[in-house]
């Protein structure tokens, strides 16, 4: 479990690092914590020829207001920043209730916000609450700049909208709207683990107590994070009963996800188990937009 | 005998040094000139070897040499079978023992064919990626009950046939019992135990020093003394031009007493052809394949009973997977088969074994070594059969345990020692009822359980008993030595891996020197120091080893009495050892240094046949094991949308005799009840038809963290062996064996509104959904 022989940079900027991509292209890998990619390299399942390590470029590790009342957060702020961040628990709640599903203390003291979506594991959270949250991604190249929709980020497994020689610089999360609920829950084999499902939602409420809006957002159950947008179209304009909820739970889980089966969970369990959970988090999205 | 030591919850000796990174462990070994070694592993479960070219991996900068089968000659040989197979009547056992390196075929994913040594561990891992193997795959045998089928491929075609052993042992006559049962219960068992995964893999370090003519081997072996006797004959040394050192080991629990692994064969031979030291430390991946395990056995038993619930009799026919080599014998199988009687008066028993050669990883004992498939199939069946009787199931297990005054109790059958299988002592109703009072078990039935189920919760209990043969012989060895300093030095055969030795031995020789327990230096496996003993394993160190220091000790303050009194003219019975001196009654004393000193003189004449200082080397060499028992209960809670299930309340009841140090034997008791809750929801290797390992890394394959560990509450039964001085017994597998017996009952009882039956192990939150959904759809027709 050693890795083949590799070149490294530590470019000190932004700019650095750009020309550094430019120059080695597919030949290059992005170093930001290394909780993926140094297994893979250790395993000699990745074989990058240069890395480019982004832990000396400071400027990447903010968390910063937004003027639309979300972040804007860099993409080398480790995960163990954002979760004890009072802007992101008082701004950004269901990404706050998130961090602490991700992995293990030692992990998130790593691991960070940009890494993991250009990793998109679609297991993943991050992934997923990026896409319920309608994030938007600031990519940049020596050739210029341009922020992407995350649903149009996360192209299939492992597999994003960066090209070769561009690198993900800041993550913006508008926040969610008023009269707006949030629940996530994931069931992993053991605390830490990946999860066999996750699912966050969202759930907005008019003032008379009918689905304005919804966004229910599946992980571990397709090749990225999966929209339950079923399940939104039978809530949306209905003022949610558990009958309901139940009915677009069950309905999201067998029309709008596409899961695989492993040692773990066969594609059957999994989507039983996105039916429970998106149950759960429906109804605990509601409670709160009532509240 | 508790004493001011032996029985104390002392602190541990050996902390400090472990818990501020200064002991040594193998990988810590450096040593100028140093080469690395790494492997190249069959990525087949069975295929033929047509070719291997080496040649670009020899052109590689750095690299050294690189070996196949062919290379080493003579060196090649089959390893030694460990343990023969035993004296049972009309026995069938085919010996196939692991090669060094894969000549011909390979047989199981993971099995050396090629060694590279290079002047780092990156240079030869580059290498590996160098050498092309020209592999003719075969079919893979992986299902033991397929594998005797007789269009089946064959492991090895020279047998003709996949079957490794068949024994069947007897006690009584099992058809005449079941023609007068009330009750017949039949089933089909299925019990999988997995890896140890221990946290340090294995490791050899190996350095052939030519101008001393001297081989000094660093290995992870639970074996030292049986290493180094091996190692010298392989290699035409004298044994005492090798020596072997089992240092620091993080973590063992069976599989490091397997011999020879193919790389402790290799690595010393390497560092004498090179002249140079020779490092090889096995990385996480090879672990999973290159180490062994322990597997699955399939079960057809059948339990026949009286209509009060007494136990007539037990027939088992149970097919065990060995893996591809099987040179531990029959020692995982057979705890098997005598471990299922357990606690229970069972007149009439019928076992049949069958070993079957598998394309896998070679099984031998892991912590509980097959006694777990026992202990399981036949508390299923006492469940099954309390269910069916309506009697509680604490009520039949007490209707049958063996009562206090038939031990020594004879089983009548042959137990891994070769001896009969004779319990020596057990007490075991006050371990149920102290289990009982504990989980509070009659309140949890009563009320606790009725008042959640009304408020839509699923929580069940699961209370379980088991033996659990221990401190088996043939011997272990102690020299015990008070020094001139007025330390007193111990030296023992048995290797340590986490034991505890260095606290609990220094307690046995305490209770006899009188001398703080820190002043007493043990040192385990190292062949330098003591080269006579078997090794650590079957949870006998406490008993064999501990007997043998204790024989020592005794021996030796004999010897500083008599020193004493020749000093003082005062006979021995009027001194008294106390605090590190002698002291006589009228206020004269002397310390254990002085008389150190004195019994090793500089000059002056000695009396003839004096022998020089206070030191006495003993052994104790036990005619059969020793038994000990306990009860294992828990509560659970089972979430049956997510299939999930969490352990509320823990307890263990314990019985292993006379207890040295409480705070080691609890330990030993949670660190194996962390395994056996592994074993029971978490931990699982799988393997898919062509012979693959699916959960070769730990991300698939799951040890419990603290996080799915409960708290444990552990209460003691002393019932002390009458088969040695001390009154111990093993203990040291104790907390893993009836683990998933009470998981699956507890969660059985959790889901009584489903109406299922839970006839395997371990489970898994999927494995529920297909067995929810069985029952479903059987509630359906």
């Amino acid at each position: 479990m050693k890795p083949p022989a590799f070149k490294y940079y530590a470019p000190s900027s932004v700019e650095e690092a750009l020309a550094l991509l430019a120059e080695h292209g597919y030949d290059a890998k992005i170093l930001a914590g290394g909780q993926s990619l140094i297994p893979t390299m250790n395993f000699r399942l990745a074989q990058p020829g240069v890395l480019v390590d982004l832990n000396r470029v400071s400027e990447l590790a903010f968390i910063r207001p937004a003027d639309d009342g979300g972040l804007l957060i860099g993409a080398m702020t480790r995960h163990v920043q954002v979760e004890t961040s009072d802007l992101v628990a008082q701004r950004l709640p269901l990404l706050h209730e998130t961090m602490p599903f991700i992995a293990h203390p030692q992990i998130r003291n790593r691991g960070t916000y940009g890494g993991s979506i250009s990793h998109a594991d679609p297991a993943a959270e991050l992934p997923a609450i990026t896409v319920t949250h309608r994030g938007k991604i600031h990519l940049r190249s020596t050739r210029g700049s341009r922020w992407v929709d995350a649903d149009d980020f996360f192209v299939g497994l492992f597999t994003t909208a960066l090209e070769p020689d561009e690198m993900v610089v800041e993550i913006a999360l508008p926040p969610l709207p008023p009269r707006t609920g949030w629940a996530f829950d994931e069931f992993s084999r053991r605390h830490g683990d990946f999860a066999l499902v996750g699912v966050a939602a969202a759930v907005t409420l008019d003032p008379a107590g009918a689905v304005e809006d919804a966004r229910l957002v599946f992980m571990g159950v397709g090749d990225r994070p999966m929209k339950g947008d079923t399940a939104v179209a039978l809530l949306r304009g209905q003022v949610p009963s558990a009958d309901l909820i139940e009915e677009a739970a069950t309905r999201a889980a067998q029309e709008d996800i596409d899961p695989f089966g492993d040692v773990h969970a066969s594609a059957a369990f999994r989507r039983h188990l996105a039916a429970v959970l998106a149950k759960r988090v429906l109804t605990r999205a509601v409670e709160r937009a009532n509240r | 005998m508790a004493g001011r030591y032996f029985g104390q919850p002392i602190r541990r000796n050996e902390d400090p040094v472990l818990l501020t990174g200064q002991a040594l462990f193998t990988d810590d070994v450096q040593l100028p000139g140093m080469v690395h070694v790494a492997f190249l592993r069959s990525d087949y479960a069975h295929a033929r070897i047509r070719s291997i070219d080496v040649s670009r991996a020899l052109d590689r900068p750095g690299v050294i040499g690189v070996y196949t089968a062919e290379d080493l000659g003579d060196y090649w040989q089959p390893g030694p079978l460990l343990v023969p197979p035993p004296p049972v009547e009309g026995i069938i056992f085919h010996q196939r023992t692991q090669v060094p390196l894969a000549k011909g075929k390979v047989r199981h994913v993971g099995e050396p064919v090629v060694m590279v040594v290079a002047e780092s561990r990156y240079i030869a891992e580059d290498a590996l990626d160098d050498i092309f193997v020209d592999y003719e795959p075969l079919e893979a045998v992986v299902d033991v009950e397929k594998a005797l089928e007789p269009d089946a491929p064959l492991v090895h075609e020279d047998l003709g046939t996949n079957l490794a052993a068949r024994v069947v042992q007897r006690k009584g006559d099992y058809e005449a019992a079941r023609a007068k049962a009330d009750v017949i219960i039949q089933r089909r068992f299925y019990y999988d135990h997995g890896l140890a995964a221990a946290m340090e893999n294995r490791g050899i370090v190996a350095h052939w020093d030519k101008k001393m003519q001297y081989l000094t081997v660093w290995d992870t072996t639970q074996a030292p003394v049986v290493i180094r006797n091996g190692l010298a004959k392989m290699l035409g040394l004298s044994e005492s031009q090798v020596r072997v050192i089992a240092p620091f080991i993080g973590g063992a629990f069976g599989p490091k007493i397997m011999m020879f692994y193919p790389e402790e064969v290799l690595i010393p031979w390497l560092s004498m052809k090179l002249n140079r030291p020779v490092k090889w430390i096995e990385d996480r991946r090879e672990n999973f394949v290159a180490t062994t395990q322990e597997r699955y056995q399939v079960h057809y038993a059948e339990i026949a009973l009286t209509k009060e619930g007494r136990i007539l009799g037990v027939k088992d026919r149970f097919y065990h997977d060995t893996g591809a080599y099987d040179p531990y014998g029959l020692t995982v199988p057979i705890n098997s088969q005598c471990t299922l009687l357990g606690p229970y008066d069972i007149p009439n028993y019928h076992s049949e074994m069958n070993v079957v050669f598998t394309n896998k990883t070679i099984v031998t004992p892991y912590r509980g070594a097959g006694r777990q498939h026992g202990v399981f199939v036949m508390e299923r069946l006492l469940d099954l059969a309390a269910k069916e009787l309506g009697i509680d199931r604490t009520e039949i297990r007490r209707r049958n345990f063996i009562p206090p005054d038939k031990f020594p109790y004879n089983n009548e059958i042959i137990y891994q020692d070769f001896a009969p299988l004779v319990y020596d002592s057990g007490n075991y109703e006050p371990a149920l009822d102290l289990a009982m009072k504990l989980i509070d078990y009659e309140k949890f039935i009563k009320e606790e359980q009725p008042r959640l189920r009304a408020e839509g919760k699923h929580v069940g209990l699961g209370i379980v008993a088991y033996v659990e043969g221990t401190g088996i012989g043939p011997y272990e060895g102690a020299r015990v030595q008070v020094e001139s300093t007025g330390k007193v030095n111990v030296a023992t055969g048995v290797g340590t891996q986490g034991q505890s030795h260095f606290t609990s031995f220094a307690q046995i020789v305490a209770e006899q020197l009188d001398v703080d327990v820190r002043n007493i230096r043990i040192v385990t496996g190292d062949t330098a120091e003591f080269h006579w003993g078997t090794g650590t394993f079957a949870s006998r160190g406490a008993v064999v080893a501990g007997n043998a220091i204790h024989a020592a000790a005794k021996k030796v303050r004999e010897k500083v009495l008599q020193k004493a009194s020749e000093e003082f003219g005062v006979p021995v019975e009027e001194l008294e050892l106390r605090g590190g001196y002698v002291h006589t009654k009228d206020g004269r004393s002397i310390s254990l240094a002085d008389l150190a000193v004195k019994a090793n003189p500089l000059r002056g004449a000695v009396k003839p046949g004096t022998e020089p200082g206070l030191e006495a080397t003993m052994y104790f060499g036990p005619e059969r094991g020793v038994t000990a028992n306990g009860v294992h209960a828990m509560i659970v809670e089972v979430d049956p949308e997510l299939m999930d299930v969490k352990i509320k309340k823990y307890v263990v009841v314990h019985d292993c005799g006379k207890v040295i140090n409480p705070l080691v034997v609890e330990g030993q008791i949670h660190g194996g009840v962390a395994q056996g809750i592994g074993n029971s929801f978490y931990e699982e290797i799988v393997y898919n038809e062509d012979g693959q390992m699916l959960t070769a890394s730990f991300m698939d394959y799951l040890i419990p963290t603290a996080m799915e560990i409960p708290p444990i509450e552990v209460g003691h039964v002393e019932t002390p062996s009458p088969w040695n001085e001390l009154g111990t017994k093993g203990t040291g597998e104790a907390g893993a064996i009836p683990t998933a017996a009470a998981f699956v009952q507890a969660v059985e009882d959790a889901l009584a509104d489903y109406g299922i039956e839970i006839l395997e192990a371990p489970l898994s939150p999927n494995r529920l959904f297909e067995i929810l959904k069985e029952a479903q759809a059987k509630k359906g027709t």
